[in-house]
């Protein structure tokens, strides 16, 4: 279903440019010291410390209500636009302090993928893959034309619509919706995406074919992904944070997580005890 | 007032079920003596108006006393100016002070201006001509279409800023998300994806606000003042559809009352058909996935 | 715990674009409300000769005399508060009654048909209610409906004397017609914004139809009194349907069969050809009244409609 080929050969070389620039060689993609999200005066997550390495995929579980997304979207700074939210703590994207960028800049690095698919209803297909790049001023046809089916075939979805790129965005099913809006978030080139519960809404063989990308994605991006359902957890990632109430409970190997976990709610929790 | 208050009196079971009957009976009543006035008011312009609306009408200018036939040509071109002109200031001051309550609605003064551009939207439009009469008449020292534009471009603010308001804020929020999650700024997130998805519908607002605008009558009175003569230059007197079926429908003649009918036929197929426009384009706004 | 024990806080930087945007849109905003204050503030100017000449009395004088400058508004007072109140009175229960029907009674397939006709009935321009007035509904008053008030009626001193056909009921009937969409769809609003359980409750005791509708009727009732608060601060600024059917004479009587005068009806009538600026400044200060009174009205009927709808 994937042109894997291509993928391996990639076009992802800025993702890449650390051979490049060795001085500018860095591990860790994210990483968190005491981060603390509150809405009015609630903590919603509450000094959350973690550091995430370069090209892995990690898990973010935990009952409803937790935090989850209150965490993930701390690191796209996507709580500006709620005036009740207020974020304390450090935040560094590849070393480098996120106060040090505007949140333009953080989120063509840090790219995100929302729970239900959200494709833009006035834009064609083709729009939609390209809205990043066009809407920040990025117009020549030949290279949008050239980026738009490399992304589409990196999303999986080229075969599918490439009959059909000036129809509406809507028209695609729900799944193909999703992987429209991967297509769309990976067209900007971001380094880190972060995923929300990406296919909670979609149906199972939809949810195969995103978690079978993000398999693949692990070589150019950081992928965070959040989500409920604890075999998701356990296929796609290398490295699973459990958190609670709001709290880092425990944050390790995918593989110990579901196995020997260190903590007595983890265990209590991937076993299904409550959640 | 509790449930079992209504109900104090419960083995009365007849007479409440006549009461009952009456009542929704009186409330059908309510709603056709309601309609009939329209229905009336509709067929009566129709069968008064529709013999004396021939191309004369469109094309010729008023004949002067005693004569018959002539047109409201420069009339319906006089009030296309004034609507324009007040285009100019009712769509940009509407659109973006609806975006300013809609997309910054944390703020004090967005409140401030809710309220406001309600209370605006209830202020006689009379009192809008003394205003426009005493900002650009006095100081021009004479009647202007530009008086009477501006009045109308006053009228027109409130429904755009409400019906933007109403539309962006059904924009879903996920769709401002997905924009700024691809690292476009704000402004450009409001613009091109927040407002062109609500475009239609501010569009038809404008719409709405421009059949409203043609109507009225009462704030031209002493700005545009009237004309009955061919007359383009903004800084002049101009004739208006409304302010001449007002001074035909005073008059004595019935050849004027058949042009007044006429005109005044033309100005309730342009709200009929902007508001069947409105009503289509709202209802099938943002249904399906989104 | 307190937020501010919390360590720094993360606070992006906003872009110049973002900020110019916001401001802008601000600037407009503001322009919308420096208008309204704008509006005040020069009809208060423009009003000082009749102010400063008149004073206080001006409000309590019968006096319209435009040869010898002596102006009051009395009169132009009486005429717009009865008309609109008469409007009132006769609009509620009609209005009540449309939302009931609207909401309650018609099946789905006809309420978009018939609401959306009942907003066009809003959105025709005053100019065509005054001229149907004019020539169809004010021969309709006289010949039928002020005969009838008058030998059914004719007791009460509203119903007595002369018959012209224009005159204060007729703008009070024209006036009901045009405010009833207004509060026929607040009423409306307001209805939808009572919650069903109660409904369900009080037919689960047993309740007949209408008597569940007068309980939710009663529960809205403050919305009602804002759309009513409305209608009237509609009614009272409406100049051309009146103008043309209340038969602009400057007199109080007790029949509302009487021609009488309106405040924006003169302002409309005299204010092109007002030739004195003592007149004119008159005018301007009825205007000034007009748009004081609008103002509170409509301030009141936001409260209120606010306050019903945002509990729901
Ligand atoms: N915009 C918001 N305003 C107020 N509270 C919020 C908001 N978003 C989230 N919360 C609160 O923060 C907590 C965490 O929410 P969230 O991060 O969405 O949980 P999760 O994604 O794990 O289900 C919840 O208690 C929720 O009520
Ligand atoms: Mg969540």
């Amino acid at each position: 279903m994937m042109d894997i080929e291509i993928l391996k050969e990639g076009v992802f070389d800025e993702a890449d440019d650390s051979e490049k620039n060795p001085e500018k060689e860095y591990k860790n993609a994210v990483s968190t010291k005491d981060l603390s999200v509150y809405f009015n005066k609630r903590a919603a997550i509450d000094k959350i410390s973690l550091k995430i390495k370069k090209n892995t995929v990690t898990a973010i579980i935990g009952p409803s209500g937790c935090g989850k997304s209150t965490f993930l979207r701390s690191l796209n700074l996507m709580h500006d636009l709620v005036p009740k939210a207020r974020v304390f703590g450090e935040i560094f994207i590849h070393n480098e302090d996120i106060n040090n960028f505007n949140a333009v800049d953080i989120r063509k690095k840090v790219g995100m993928v929302f729970q239900k698919p959200n494709p833009f209803p006035t834009m064609s297909i083709y729009d939609n893959v390209v809205a990043g790049l066009k809407l920040n001023g990025y117009h020549k046809k030949s290279e949008l034309d050239e980026i738009a089916e490399k992304n589409l075939k990196y999303s999986g979805l080229w075969e599918e619509v490439k009959d059909r790129l000036k129809t509406p965005a809507v028209s695609l099913s729900g799944g193909q919706q999703q992987r429209l809006c991967i297509a769309r978030t990976i067209a900007v080139k971001p380094e880190i995406i972060l995923m929300d519960e990406p296919s909670s809404a979609l149906d199972p063989i939809s949810t195969s074919k995103i978690e079978e990308l993000i398999y693949h994605f692990r070589e150019y991006y950081t992928i965070i992904i959040v989500t409920h359902n604890m075999q998701q957890a356990a296929r796609v990632s290398d490295q699973t944070a459990f958190l609670y109430l709001g709290k880092l409970i425990e944050f390790s190997k995918t593989r110990r997580m579901f196995t020997n976990p260190k903590e007595k709610l983890t265990e209590e929790y991937v076993t299904g005890k409550f959640g | 007032m509790t449930t079992s208050s209504i109900l104090k009196n419960p083995s009365n079971l007849r007479r409440r079920k006549i009461t009952n009957s009456v009542m929704l009976m009186l409330c059908i009543l309510a709603a056709i003596i309601t309609i009939l006035p329209l229905l009336y008011i509709f067929f009566y312009t129709t069968q008064s108006g529709v013999s004396s609306l021939n191309i004369d009408f469109f094309t010729q200018l008023p004949k002067p006393v005693g004569e018959e036939g002539g047109g409201m040509a420069n009339a319906i071109a006089g009030s296309a100016i004034l609507i324009g002109i007040g285009a100019m200031i009712g769509i940009p001051v509407g659109i973006l002070s609806g975006i300013y309550i809609s997309e910054y609605s944390k703020s004090f003064i967005s409140t401030i201006v809710k309220f406001i551009t309600d209370v605006l939207s209830g202020v006689p439009s009379i009192i809008v001509g003394i205003f426009a009469y005493g900002i650009i008449v006095i100081p021009m020292q004479r009647f202007s279409a530009l008086a009477g534009g501006f009045a109308l471009g006053i009228l027109m603010i409130p429904t755009i800023t409400k019906i933007t308001e109403e539309m962006l804020k059904l924009v879903p929020q996920s769709l401002r998300e997905a924009s700024l999650a691809l690292g476009v700024s704000r402004w450009k997130t409001t613009l091109k994806i927040v407002l062109k998805t609500a475009s239609s519908g501010i569009v038809t607002g404008v719409l709405l606000a421009i059949a409203r605008a043609a109507g009225e009558t009462a704030p031209l009175l002493f700005t545009s003042f009237g004309n009955s003569f061919w007359q383009t230059s903004i800084d002049e007197p101009m004739a208006a559809l409304p302010l001449q079926i007002f001074a035909y429908a005073i008059s004595p003649y019935d050849d004027w009352h058949r042009q007044a009918w006429a005109g005044a036929f033309v100005l309730i197929f342009l709200v009929f058909v902007v508001n069947l426009i409105v009503r289509i384009v709202t209802r099938n706004k943002f249904s399906g996935n989104l | 715990m307190d937020a501010l024990d919390s360590g720094k806080e993360i606070k992006s930087k906003k872009k110049a674009g973002d900020i110019i945007f916001e401001n802008i849109t601000l600037l407009f905003a503001l322009i919308l409300v420096g208008l309204v204050v704008f509006i005040a503030i020069e009809m208060f100017l423009d009003s000082s000769q009749s102010r400063s000449k008149f004073g206080f009395g001006f409000i309590f004088s019968q006096n319209w005399d435009p040869v010898k400058e002596e102006f009051g508004a009395l009169t132009f007072i009486y005429g717009t508060i009865v008309s609109s109140l008469l409007a009132l009175l006769i609009s509620l229960p009609v209005s009540i009654g449309v939302a009931v029907f609207l909401s309650e009674i018609i099946h789905k397939s006809l309420r978009t048909s018939i609401s959306f006709l009942i907003e066009i009935l809003a959105a025709i321009p005053s100019i065509i209610y005054g001229f149907w007035g004019i020539f169809v509904f004010a021969p309709f008053m006289r010949s039928t409906v002020q005969p009838f008030l008058n030998t059914y009626f004719g007791f009460l001193p509203f119903f007595k004397g002369q018959i012209y056909g224009t005159g204060l009921l007729t703008a009070s009937v024209i006036l009901a017609i045009m405010i009833t969409p207004i509060i026929s769809s607040i009423t409306r609003d307001v209805l939808k914004a009572i919650p069903v359980s109660q409904r369900e409750a009080a037919y689960a005791l047993g309740a007949t139809k209408w008597e569940a509708i007068k309980m939710a009727l009663l529960n809205a009732r403050s919305g009602i009194l804002g759309g009513s608060v409305l209608g009237l601060g509609r009614a009272i600024g409406e100049t051309m349907a009146v103008t043309m059917v209340i038969g602009n004479k400057a007199q109080i009587k007790e029949s509302l069969f009487e021609p009488a005068y309106s405040m924006a009806s003169v302002i409309a009538n005299e204010f092109a050809e007002a030739s004195g600026s003592i007149h004119i400044s008159s005018l301007i200060e009825i205007g000034l009244i007009l748009f004081g009174v609008t103002f509170i009205i409509n301030s009141l009927a936001r409260v209120l409609i606010y306050s019903v709808t945002r509990k729901a």
